[in-house]
């Protein structure tokens, strides 16, 4: 079982152009900021909006716009978990759970409950359930109908953070149980993190990177995948050793090949001083905290000047360095620390 | 100003309660003829109210569903009636399904069926001018109703008829409900088109308003005791209904 999809959606001014290939078993999480086109994508494989393009789940063609052939919503055999859940409010939980059974709906949707442990839920309306229940509830009344494809919008975010980490883990284990092609939306990068075994970074529209969660983070491709990762991107042409940087400023690197390409910078690798440092070749040049921001055991300083970074040092470098916003300091980077590859 | 809008409510009915021959009431509510009218009110009324909601909430759907130039066109036909001075309707009406109507003749002299000047023709008048009021609030009950549901609903394999049914129809009961209670108030009162369209006719077509203006013509008194049973009994169920009508409004 495997998807196949390659969806354009043109409205209004934005532009959705996507191709996807999902093998079974393997969980997907497109990952993108708001406005990115994740829930447009989502409800264009749900047959809900109608694309250009081609559509195949299964060896069965559920949309080709060439051939005028579009499968309705009803008869695709997708399951589609929205994001605030969306359970019949009049309905009872073991009625939400049965909607989509055909045969003995009520003896196997109560099978379901049992299973994930809710059958005292089976006669409380949606209401009265919390928000990780419902969310769970949801979940029981997309699996029951025995979708190949199960399509998740956002599962956690209508969730409070203090049980989010909970229900990511319950919700881990039933995607691991489900057999079927498994696509996951989300602008929280802990969530796809967690639950995905490859990512597609969408943004206006457009799949920007795709690979496993530690393969897109090392090698950000644009600056909403650099600041998941909470480093620094830069982009400049390649020669030699060094990378000319857009605004003019020069990066000396241990490899950066011919080109455009992308710099990463870990905010760990940008050394702050008051005098300008001497010894090993080194980046080096004048900058400008702009604001401060104490995280943990550590302060997040936001540099401006010939390269705009993040660095990140202790509280202790801070009092040292009297880093305040306004203060004037050297950034150094070392040519080893700076990770440069083709754009 | 406030207070001189509150006070043209509040005056004519203080003077129907002040002027009230109170002793005659009681008389005239057990009185053969108000019994027949109002039970004749209620059965229209009623009636009215049934046929507004099976072809009004398909007409709700449709409307819901349109957009663009028909739908202006469709939403200013279907709310042309409470515009209408209802005599106007009436006329209209007697124009389509009258003896000579436009619907009417043909149906008389195939048939010989007559609906004007019929308790159907007082129900018919009755629909015409209440079921825009029914149309208007499922209309709007279904415009800001979250349409996930359904979606929700197609995705775990129901077909159309199955989402309306099992899914919209109930998330729209709110709105069905005062729309039906609007539209039925409105079927009660309803005067000019039933008394164009159906005449005045004791016993088949003069219900309670009818009445009234006939008493008011003959025996002033009769007519102040006819308005406050109509107005007992409008009261009694707006009341009745209060919770689940003016709440949702």
């Amino acid at each position: 079982m495997s998807l196949h999809a390659s969806i354009r959606v043109q409205r209004n001014g934005f532009a959705l152009d996507v191709d996807l290939e999902v093998g079974a078993g393997e969980t997907v999480a497109v990952l993108g900021p708001n406005g990115a086109g994740k829930t447009t994508l989502l409800r264009a494989l749900a047959g809900l909006v109608p694309i250009d393009g081609r559509v195949e789940l299964d060896g069965e063609v559920l949309d080709d716009s060439a051939a005028g052939r579009h499968v309705l919503t009803e008869h695709r055999r997708v399951g589609l978990v929205f994001q605030d859940h969306a359970l019949f409010p009049h309905m009872t939980v073991l009625d939400n759970v049965a909607f989509g059974l055909r045969r003995d709906s009520s003896r196997i949707a109560r099978e379901w409950l049992d299973r994930a442990g809710l059958a005292d839920k089976a006669h409380a309306m949606p209401r009265e359930l919390s928000g990780g229940q419902a969310q769970r509830v949801a979940l029981l009344r997309t699996l029951a109908t025995e979708p190949r494809l199960l399509l998740l919008d956002e599962p956690l975010s209508a969730l409070d953070v203090t049980i989010r980490a909970e229900v990511r883990r319950e919700l881990s284990r039933q995607l691991s149980g489900f057999q079927g092609v498994r696509i996951l939306v989300t602008h929280d990068p802990l969530e796809a993190m967690a639950l995905a075994d490859r990512l597609v970074v969408l943004e206006q529209g457009k799949v920007v990177q795709t690979g496993s969660p530690a393969e897109v983070t090392a090698r950000p491709r644009s600056r909403f995948v650099a600041d998941l990762a909470g480093v620094n991107l830069l982009r400049g042409r390649g020669r030699g050793r060094h990378v000319e940087l857009e605004g003019g400023a020069m990066l000396t690197a241990a490899e950066a090949g011919e080109g455009d390409v992308f710099a990463v910078i870990h905010p760990r690798a940008v050394a702050l001083f008051l005098a300008k440092p001497e010894g090993t070749p080194r980046n080096v040049w004048r900058g400008r905290a702009e604001d401060l921001d104490l995280q943990g055991e550590r302060v997040r300083v936001r540099l401006s000047g010939t390269v705009p970074l993040v660095a990140e040092v202790t509280p202790s470098a801070v009092r040292e360095l009297h880093l305040d916003a306004g203060a004037e300091v050297w950034v150094a980077v070392k040519a080893t620390e700076i990770s440069v590859y083709r754009a | 100003m406030a207070a001189a809008g509150l006070l043209l409510f509040l005056l004519p009915l203080a003077g129907l309660i002040i002027r009230a021959p109170w002793g005659q009431v009681g008389p005239a509510l057990v009185a053969p003829e108000t019994m027949t009218a109002l039970g004749l009110s209620l059965f229209c009324s009623v009636t009215a109210t049934v046929v507004a909601l099976v072809l009004g909430i398909p007409l709700a759907v449709v409307l819901a569903r349109t957009h663009g130039t028909l739908r202006s066109l469709l939403r200013a036909l279907t709310t042309l009636p409470m515009v209408l001075p209802p005599v106007v309707g009436g006329v209209a009406l007697l124009l389509a399904f009258g003896r000579r109507g436009l619907i009417g003749a043909p149906l008389y002299q195939a048939f010989g069926i007559q609906i004007a000047f019929t308790t159907a023709a007082a129900v018919i008048a009755e629909t015409f001018v209440a079921m825009p009021f029914l149309v208007i609030a499922v209309e709007g009950g279904l415009r800001s109703m979250d349409h996930r549901y359904e979606e929700a609903a197609r995705a775990l394999g129901a077909g159309s008829w199955r989402v309306f049914a099992r899914v919209t129809l109930p998330l729209l009961r709110p709105a069905i409900f005062s729309g039906a209670v609007l539209c039925w108030a409105r079927a009660l009162g309803e005067f000019g088109a039933t008394i164009t369209f159906a005449g005045n006719l004791p016993g088949r077509t003069q219900t309670m308003p009818l009445a009234v203006y006939v008493a008011n013509e003959t025996h002033p008194e009769g007519a102040i005791a006819l308005s406050l049973i109509l107005l007992a009994v409008s009261l009694a169920i707006l009341i009745g209904m209060r919770d689940r009508w003016l709440g949702s409004l």
